[in-house]
């Protein structure tokens, strides 16, 4: 500790302070930066084909990614610590919006996801708390010794239940994973004893039986598809089954870009959507895919290592949930499309269309870049 | 613990968290392996499986059905061609509600519960994922064109084109030519599914059914690249089907009109036969029916109106009716006795009216009372139809060479090359008697067969044929309707035919021709009428069948039986008598006389056939 404390002391004295443009730009992490404008630019390019090169969706897209970019540049501006204040207020509003949306939200396909609010553009209450609820377990355990007592658990756990709860009654059984994946990070980087891990653990699998009576016929289904996709081919199987016929149909170098016939002949639903990944590996193959993963990882590894060397534990706890929640996406939605996980909403990060998932996963980005850029003020 | 004990210790704290970290990045690590090896699975180890279901997927091989092949008459006039028809189908799957699209079509145009409740029928049957069921055939233009304007609301509905059987000459042909419906479940198991993958009709009855492989065709495919909902987006290889070949036949449909419309209003049948070539010139079987109807189904309510009627107009009298053949088998039964040297042409009978056998108090009656003299020899005995010679005759020449003379004319055999369904009717034999009736055989029998009664029967069309070996001078007529197959190396069909019929003397066949001949043009002859202003000279016979059998000491009242059970009116005959070229078989249900009825039907026929009709009738009939 003192090695690094006299190292980096007379590194912040031989530096001028910068301007005021220029050190909000400072705080922007290069490396992250240009590993998601990577990402996100190869992503465009097979959107523009899984899309049918449809100019439209294109422009939505790329507008959806400025937008993403500008909330990621506002958000590494502002300093952790208000976060940390802010945790609260954010996650007693944002869960009375989800109550508000089981009222009177809106939506398709059978459920309400959407709010209207007079005044401001529509939105979805559970994108807010996909940030709120790590802010606030994250705010919560770190005011606390860790690893923190069964009590503090017990209450970080009701944070984190009552809006995956409200979330999946909706229901959107993908954001509430993610939701209860960012909370439960939280708790397991907080240090909880790998005792009362186990136990929960297999108290979860226990409970597997109940939440299966609990679970909605249609997801009941994609559970069995997942099991045995030919037990409904041209019904609920039919995803998984294209999906997988056109990823492994791309073999090692695909078949090309704009030249998969599963996507373009209709085979594979929701390709620009969900299903991206499935049009990646069928025109770019396994070197397509292999690139797009070693993108995530970096990244990954890049956010861990914000968390890593942050400063204060609520740093370190909500850098490390962002961080790892964005691989669940990544794994969730992977996981669906070649077939090893039942297929739940959970778009590919960066690469899929969507706009208001991609502005909050920029917003967890800029959360992560305002933690790296805000770590030595505390020490200046 | 007291509260103020409780100081955060950060750096065992951020060891903690660093750990877990660790860890978390571990798993992170692992899971990545776990999708990359998902990936290396699908992509690298199962890819060749994976390439061949992707292109399952996308290419098909679509069947393309032939063009059956059209029927014509020996002048080209058509009998039957495919018209475009158009029928409105369902893809159930294109469709977002499948009950409330059929609801809608109901309002907006017709279409019966009956249509309904046949496509629900097929669809439950088929299985098949992205297939068009017919709901609706023969759209009319009004109907397509209310279905055009609603297209936009319809998703799932379609109006499909497709090559219909069409017979133009419709009642005049069906029962020769027959008629092509819907395959059907037993059909589907006989046919090869590969050639009839897309070919929804088949032969059924008649030449369509007979000649089905050659009319058939050869099925085509192409191999096409197919979009998820099935719709075709380019084809990548086409293989042409193979037409079916067009079929000529040796009817002559100015004959068959002659025919029809002479029996019009009746019922009963004409088969006429061109000696030299064996072909059928006209086979008519009245009341007849339009094969049209059963094309694409026919409704239930005609269906059993045609079924259910007395006339039974959908039974091919001409090759299926049998009938007691009557006074018509004396010309042959009487070249019998003359071959079999019972009798000859000096031999004569006195004929008081009636015949009786010894030992049999039973009196086999003539049918013109009084009897036709004293002295009646075999010419006078055909002439004039005498039944008391042949009770005689018969009864010398006893039932086993009768059978066996008869046979050779091809009674109670199978006559004909190509039609399906054809009757045997009965030649009866001590064997057969035994056989079927379970009783010895009786003189009484052998005298009744004689006259062409008692036990037996025979069909108009082996009548005609064995009328055509008669005038042939015993040389084998095989009546068959195929004149040609044009373009095609078909091979003409060949069975094994009836050996010649031999005689001893043929002189015989003079004797009997001349006969014959006087039976028209002598004054005496039962068919003079015809006779009188012929151009050509004709042989034939007349005849007249019971229907019912008059008992013992009963009086024949035409007047006072029921119209369906007067005698059968008969007759046949060829012409010209010096080189015969045309045989007829003429059979009128309830004609009563065979010399008033049935013998100008024949005498229509020959003249239709040997007189020069002309060049404005000889015109092939198309524009129908």
């Amino acid at each position: 500790m003192q090695k690094t404390y006299q190292h980096q002391l007379p590194d912040f004295q031989s530096r001028k302070p910068l301007p005021g443009p220029l050190r909000a730009l400072a705080r922007i992490d290069l490396i992250l930066i240009f590993l998601i404008v990577l990402l996100s630019g190869f992503g465009l390019i097979v959107l523009y084909s899984a899309a049918e090169q449809n100019p439209s969706i294109m422009i939505r897209q790329s507008s959806y990614l400025a937008a993403a970019f500008v909330v990621m540049f506002i958000l590494a501006q502002i300093d952790p610590r208000h976060l940390q204040r802010l945790a609260t207020p954010l996650f007693v509003v944002g869960t009375l919006l989800l109550i508000a949306v089981l009222l009177m939200g809106f939506g398709a396909k059978g459920a309400q996801r959407w709010l209207a609010i007079p005044g401001i553009p529509r939105f979805q209450p559970s994108e807010l708390m996909k940030l709120a609820v790590p802010i606030m377990v994250a705010s919560y355990l770190a005011k606390r010794t860790l690893p923190p007592k069964l009590k503090y658990l017990a209450i970080s756990l009701i944070f984190i239940v009552v809006p995956v709860g409200l979330i999946a009654k909706q229901p959107d059984l993908g954001t509430s994973i993610l939701i209860g994946a960012s909370g439960l990070f939280v708790i397991f980087l907080a240090g909880v004893s790998w005792k009362i891990l186990l136990v929960a653990i297999t108290a979860g699998v226990a409970s597997l039986p109940g939440i299966w009576f609990m679970m909605r016929d249609y997801q009941r289904q994609r559970v069995l598809t997942l099991l045995d996709p030919e037990r409904d081919p041209l019904g609920a199987g039919w995803n998984t089954i294209q999906s997988k016929i056109a990823i492994g149909s791309g073999g090692m170098e695909g078949k090309g870009w704009l030249n998969g016939t599963q996507s373009h002949l209709d085979f594979l639903p929701e390709g620009h959507t969900d299903f991206i990944i499935a049009v990646l590996g069928e025109e770019l193959g396994f070197l397509g895919f292999l690139f797009v993963m070693m993108l995530y990882l970096m990244i990954v590894s890049r956010g861990a290592y914000i968390a890593l060397t942050a400063d204060g534990m609520f740093n370190r706890l909500l850098a490390g949930s962002i961080t790892l929640t964005f691989f669940v996406y990544v794994f969730v939605n992977i996981g669906m499309v070649s077939g090893l996980l039942p297929i739940v909403g959970v778009p590919l990060p960066l690469v899929s269309q969507g706009g208001t998932s991609l502005i909050t996963l920029m917003a967890g980005f800029g959360i992560l870049m305002s933690i790296n850029s805000h770590r030595s003020l505390m020490q200046q | 613990m007291p509260e103020y004990l409780h100081l955060n210790n950060p750096i065992t704290e951020r060891r903690l968290f660093n750990g877990r970290m660790l860890v978390s990045l571990v798993l992170v690590f692992l899971m990545a392996a776990g999708l990359i090896a998902r990936a290396v699975y699908l992509q690298l180890m199962q890819h060749d499986t994976y390439a061949t279901l992707s292109d399952e997927n996308r290419i098909r091989l679509q069947p393309v059905a032939p063009t059956r092949g059209l029927i014509y008459d020996r002048n080209g006039v058509l009998l039957a061609d495919n018209q475009p028809s158009f029928t409105l189908v369902v893809v159930r799957e294109r469709a977002r509600n499948l009950d409330q699209l059929l609801t809608d079509l109901q309002g907006i145009i017709e279409i019966s519960d009956r249509e309904i409740a046949r496509f629900q029928k097929r669809r439950k049957r088929s299985g098949a994922f992205f297939s068009s069921l017919p709901l609706k055939f023969k759209l009319t233009d009004g109907e397509m064109a209310k279905l055009a304007v609603n297209q936009y609301r319809l998703p799932g509905a379609e109006v499909r084109a497709e090559l219909v059987r069409n017979y133009p000459l419709s009642e005049l042909t069906t029962h020769v030519v027959g008629y092509v419906g819907r395959i059907n479940e037993r059909e589907i198991k006989k046919i090869d599914p590969i050639q009839y993958s897309v070919t929804n009709h088949i032969g059924k009855t008649g030449i369509e059914n007979f000649y089905e492989p050659v009319l058939h065709g050869k099925v085509g495919h192409e191999q096409v690249e197919k979009d998820a909902q099935g719709r075709v987006l380019r084809t990548l290889n086409r293989v042409d089907p193979v037409p079916g070949n067009d079929i000529h036949l040796y009817l002559d449909i100015e004959l068959q009109r002659i025919a029809d419309k002479a029996l019009e209003g009746r019922r009963g049948a004409v088969v006429a036969i061109e000696i030299e070539t064996n072909g059928v010139l006209a086979m008519v079987s009245k009341p007849s029916f339009d094969g049209n109807k059963f094309v694409t189904g026919i409704d239930s309510k005609s269906y059993n109106t045609l079924r259910n009627s007395m006339d039974i107009p959908m039974f091919n009298r001409a090759i299926r009716g049998v009938y007691p053949p009557g006074s018509t088998i004396k010309p042959f039964i009487g070249l019998a006795g003359l071959d079999a040297g019972v009798i000859s042409y000096r031999s004569k009978v006195r004929d008081p009216g009636w015949y009786q056998l010894e030992d049999d108090e039973r009196y086999y009656r003539d049918w013109k009372k009084g009897g036709h003299g004293r002295s009646v020899n075999l010419r006078k005995a055909i002439i004039e139809s005498c039944d008391t010679f042949f009770y005689d005759l018969s009864f010398k020449l006893g039932i086993d060479q009768m059978h066996d003379y008869l046979a050779r004319f091809g009674f109670g055999g199978r006559n004909l090359l190509d039609l399906p369904g054809e009757a045997l009717g009965t030649l009866p034999s001590r064997s057969w008697k035994k056989k079927t009736i379970g009783r010895s055989w009786y003189h009484g029998d052998t005298l009744l067969a004689g006259i062409g009664q008692g036990y037996f029967s025979a069909t108009p069309l082996q009548l005609a044929t064995a009328t055509a070996t008669f005038a042939n001078r015993g040389m084998t007529v095989q009546p068959r309707l195929l004149m040609t197959v044009p373009g095609a190396g078909w091979p003409v069909l060949e069975r094994s035919r009836l050996p010649d019929v031999v005689i001893k003397d043929p002189a015989d066949w003079d004797y009997m021709f001349k006969s014959m001949e006087m039976v028209v043009h002598s004054p005496r002859g039962t068919g003079r009428r015809i006779g009188v202003d012929s151009e050509f000279r004709i042989a034939g016979k007349t005849g007249t069948a019971q229907v019912v059998g008059i008992r013992q000491g009963e009086e024949y009242d035409a007047e006072a039986l029921e119209e369906r059970q007067r005698d059968h009116a008969l007759f046949v005959g060829f012409a010209p008598v010096d080189a015969p070229k045309i045989a007829v078989a003429v059979i009128v249900e309830n004609g009563e006389h065979g010399s008033s009825v049935a013998a100008p039907i024949a005498r229509k026929l020959f003249d239709g056939y040997l007189l020069d009709r002309g060049t404005s009738s000889l015109e092939p009939d198309t524009t129908q």
